[in-house]
């Protein structure tokens, strides 16, 4: 059975796209059918993320249209072959995707895949609407920072009234990704812990990815994460939000709750 | 910087929880479900309709929040004289979520 995951936040830059793309890698690695699909038209970056931006030709507004064939229109990984790209248009404006023309390249793509994500663009304009309308469930991406998280707040809120699901009376499934978190700033007290993040919002978490210079070099190399061989934090926590997603229980693993000084100083070698 | 700044909390995530917390609870009940009440008005409206006579104005909802429950209020008037009696009588149903 396909699931389709909307991958969002309401605010720009907090990892919506990488996160979709790391997840994506890691889901394919296990022998998932993965389709990442980037719904930021004209603002596409998911195909320079993924490391395909010289290979798009077709894209989702060309498929929705009509003008291209679904097939013509996926790339696929070149290093993983479960994985699958369907880029946004770069040159088009952003009304030329419809409900209608989502709806029918979505229902083709489950026809094809286990995991469809959709990676939203940010705001709560209707490219986002879009993205997440014909969920199953979502992901919602999340920095420890005030407005990240007022941001995300709302979108829960739209996940809730604006889905296909929620109108119609099912429930709509929605996990938190909590990313660039930093533990030791959040247990000296500068920044909000996961406990507070978690009790604003109300969701369950699906993972905690510590903020890790390991990121910026996968999205200069185009090698998500979870691809390139990176043993990181980051790389682990992409994997295993990624197998919870798929409704694997991992255990989580909050990074750096409280050390006292003296632990830290016992704790070095078990680091 | 001097000594003292040194024993001072620097904590800023608590001040920015509690904003938070405070924004939030004032935002969901403007931006959240405004659909929501129009929407149980007029489908309880609609029940009540099928079996007596009753103004659309005699149904009133009130959504609220106090810490972590969310309460809904319904009031609606039902005039009794529709179902036989003079007098006058209010019901009430509090539901809490």
């Amino acid at each position: 059975m396909s699931k389709v995951v909307v991958v969002t936040s309401g605010k720009g830059g907090v990892g919506k796209t990488t996160s979709t793309a790391s997840i994506g890698a890691a889901l394919a690695k296990s022998g998932k059918r993965v389709c990442v699909v980037d719904f930021d038209v004209g603002l596409r970056n998911l195909d320079l993320v993924m490391g395909a931006e010289r290979r798009v030709v077709y894209d989702l507004i060309n498929v929705a249209q009509g003008d291209a064939k679904l097939p013509q229109a996926l790339i696929r990984d070149k290093r993983i072959d479960t994985l699958s790209l369907l880029a946004a248009s770069q040159t088009r404006d952003k009304d030329a995707l419809t409900e209608e023309g989502v709806k029918r390249v979505v229902e083709e793509l489950r026809g094809m895949f286990d995991f469809i994500l959709c990676d939203s663009p940010a705001g709560i304009e209707r490219g986002a609407l879009l993205a997440m309308r014909f969920a199953d469930e979502a992901v919602v991406v999340t920095n420890p920072e005030v407005s990240s998280v007022r941001d995300s707040d709302r979108i829960i809120g739209l996940l809730d009234s604006k889905t296909l699901r929620a109108e119609h009376g099912q429930r709509m499934e929605k996990q938190l990704l909590l990313t660039r978190f930093d533990a030791a700033r959040a247990s000296r007290g500068e920044m909000l812990t996961v406990a507070d993040v978690l009790d604003i919002l109300s969701i369950p978490l699906l993972g905690i990815i510590p903020e890790s210079e390991d990121i910026l070099r996968a999205s200069n190399l185009g090698a998500p994460i979870t691809m390139n061989g990176s043993t990181s934090q980051a790389s682990r926590s992409y994997e295993d939000a990624a197998r919870r997603l798929t409704g694997e229980s991992v255990p989580m693993l909050i990074p750096g709750e409280k050390k006292s000084l003296f632990n830290r100083i016992l704790g070095r070698r078990a680091a | 910087m001097n000594l003292f700044s040194l024993f001072k909390s620097r904590g800023t995530a608590p001040v920015a929880r509690e904003r938070l917390q405070i924004l939030l609870a004032h935002e969901r009940v403007t931006l959240g479900p405004a659909n929501l009440i129009a929407m149980l008005r007029d489908e309880i409206l609609a029940t009540i309709a099928r079996h007596v006579e009753i103004a659309p104005e005699a149904v009133k909802i009130k959504m609220g929040n106090e810490g972590s429950i969310s309460t809904l209020e319904i009031d609606v008037e039902i005039p009794t004289e529709k179902i036989g009696a003079k007098r006058k009588e209010a019901m009430r149903v509090t539901a809490a979520a």
